[in-house]
């Protein structure tokens, strides 16, 4: 297969079938740039996307985006991927779930945005809190294990127990409980979303009380706000390690938010064989493995703990993306963090509408 | 660790495979995949719901040579760890 020596095959795609969906959210991680209908791949590409990545490997298949109900032929591609063998998993709002939109699917990841509707809907920008108690619904029914994901910020943070019975109320087998992390939207928002030191504290304290009452009956995933931790999240469990993400028009990356990184060579599905992309596109080897890596990282022992964090993080905070994520105490950086998070909040605002 | 009467069976979202990329067998779940080698295979494949984890063992001394339930107990034991089965008894 003419493997990169280094790099093992990848066990999950992330396939952004569209950036067009009903909500916006303010913290949506989705890039800026938002991919238009009119260049997302069409149904036959995506088939050969899953195809070339379950040979490379890949046998979870996230179907995401925006929204992926959104795509008409959804069905189509998730007969497509189960048929491969792989295990397939609805990433979704929930706006638009069928029974009949549920075959062939092995898991459903619903986001909810907070404990009650109107919270929900001021952070959503739409009405879609009764929509999501019905797809809860459908999922339990046709016996499938749900997973409710919850983006955590300012205006949410105060009502994770609220958050934590409504999840129990939709017979949820999973609750991630995810602190928003600073891409796309997110970070054009980021004063409105991030939360005080108190709000975090009282939160946590609310998890881990659910989490061990909850135990047998809910698992309970907590991720914490790194802004407000002494170092990194392992983000992706290393560049180009594990997960490729192809976004709606057919460029692959090492993570959905790493568009952003200029230069970095991103290539696409449309010119080049998915394998090569993964084992030897300037974009996967860039920052593969350690080599890449300067000091402080460098000679670090936690460097094979958390890779020296977010490559994107790095080049959003400090314009380099090989620098050490500015999140850790022991970057020289770190002081662009503090500075941001002395700031004061502002108002929330909405991600935009793409058709 | 768990009981030697435990009966474990895969949960609910959970599916076995084989992978012919890697020529493993491999469990499917909602958090990741596990690669398992040839014991840890023939343990996932026993666990239906109706054998326990001394009945695994005994199965399994068929096949391969010096099964302890001690070591099929500790699988098991990460395997409940993992959400990848669950347990009754
Ligand atoms: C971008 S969404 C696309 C799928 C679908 N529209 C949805 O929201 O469920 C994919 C997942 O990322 C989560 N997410 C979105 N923005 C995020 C952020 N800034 N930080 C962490 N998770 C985020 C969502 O809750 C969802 O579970
Ligand atoms: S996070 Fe919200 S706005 Fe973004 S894709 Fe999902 S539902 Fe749509
Ligand atoms: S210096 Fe680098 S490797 Fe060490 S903790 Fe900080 S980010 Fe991680």
């Amino acid at each position: 297969m003419g493997e990169a020596p280094g790099a093992d095959a990848p066990f999950g795609l992330l396939a952004e079938l569209t950036h067009r969906c009903p909500l916006r959210c303010g913290y949506c991680s989705n890039p800026v740039d938002l991919v238009g209908r009119g260049d997302e791949l069409d149904t036959a590409t995506w088939c050969s996307v899953f195809d070339q990545a379950r040979a490379l490997g890949v046998l979870q298949v996230h179907l995401s985006g925006g929204e992926p109900l959104a795509r008409k032929d959804l069905p189509e591609l998730v007969g497509h991927a189960a048929g491969l063998g792989c295990y397939v998993n609805l990433v979704t709002s929930g706006l638009g779930l069928t029974p009949e939109r549920l075959a062939g699917i092995d898991h459903v990841q619903l986001s909810v945005q907070d404990a009650d509707e109107a919270g929900a809907n001021r952070i959503a920008g739409v009405k879609a809190f009764g929509a999501k108690l019905r797809a809860a619904e459908v999922v339990r029914e046709a016996g499938l294990p749900l997973t409710v994901n919850v983006v955590l910020h300012r205006l949410n943070l105060d009502h994770v127990g609220g958050i934590v019975a409504l999840a129990e109320r939709m017979g949820a087998d999973r609750l991630e409980l995810a602190n928003t992390q600073y891409y796309g939207w997110a970070l054009r928002n980021r004063a409105a979303l991030l939360p005080t030191e108190e709000q975090l504290a009282r939160a946590g304290e609310v998890v881990a009380d659910a989490q061990a009452r909850l135990a047998q009956v809910m698992e309970i995933v907590y991720v914490i706000a790194d802004y407000h931790e002494a170092h990194p999240k392992p983000c992706m469990h290393g560049w180009g390690a594990r997960q490729l993400t192809v976004a709606p028009n057919g460029d692959v990356l090492p993570c959905p938010a790493a568009g952003v990184i200029e230069g970095l060579g991103v290539e696409n599905v449309r010119d080049r064989p998915l394998a090569d992309i993964w084992y030897s596109s300037p974009a996967f080897t860039a920052f593969r493995g350690y080599e890449w890596m300067r000091e402080p990282c460098r000679s670090c022992a936690r460097r094979e703990v958390d890779f020296g964090g977010c490559r994107c993080q790095a080049f959003q905070l400090t314009g380099d993306a090989a620098a050490t994520d500015p999140v850790c105490t022991l970057s020289p950086h770190r002081g662009v963090v503090d500075a941001i998070l002395a700031g004061g909040p502002t108002e929330v605002g909405h991600r935009a509408v793409v058709r | 660790m768990t009981g030697f009467d435990a009966v474990p069976r895969l949960r609910r979202g959970v599916k076995a495979a084989f992978d012919e990329t890697r020529d493993s067998h491999v469990v499917l779940f909602p958090e990741g995949v596990l690669v398992l080698n040839e014991t840890a295979a023939a343990v996932v494949s026993l666990c239906d719901g109706r054998t326990s984890v001394e009945g695994i063992a005994l199965k399994l001394a068929e096949r391969f040579d010096g099964v302890e339930a001690d070591d099929v107990a500790e699988l098991v034991a990460r395997l409940v760890a993992r959400r990848v089965v669950d347990v009754d008894g």
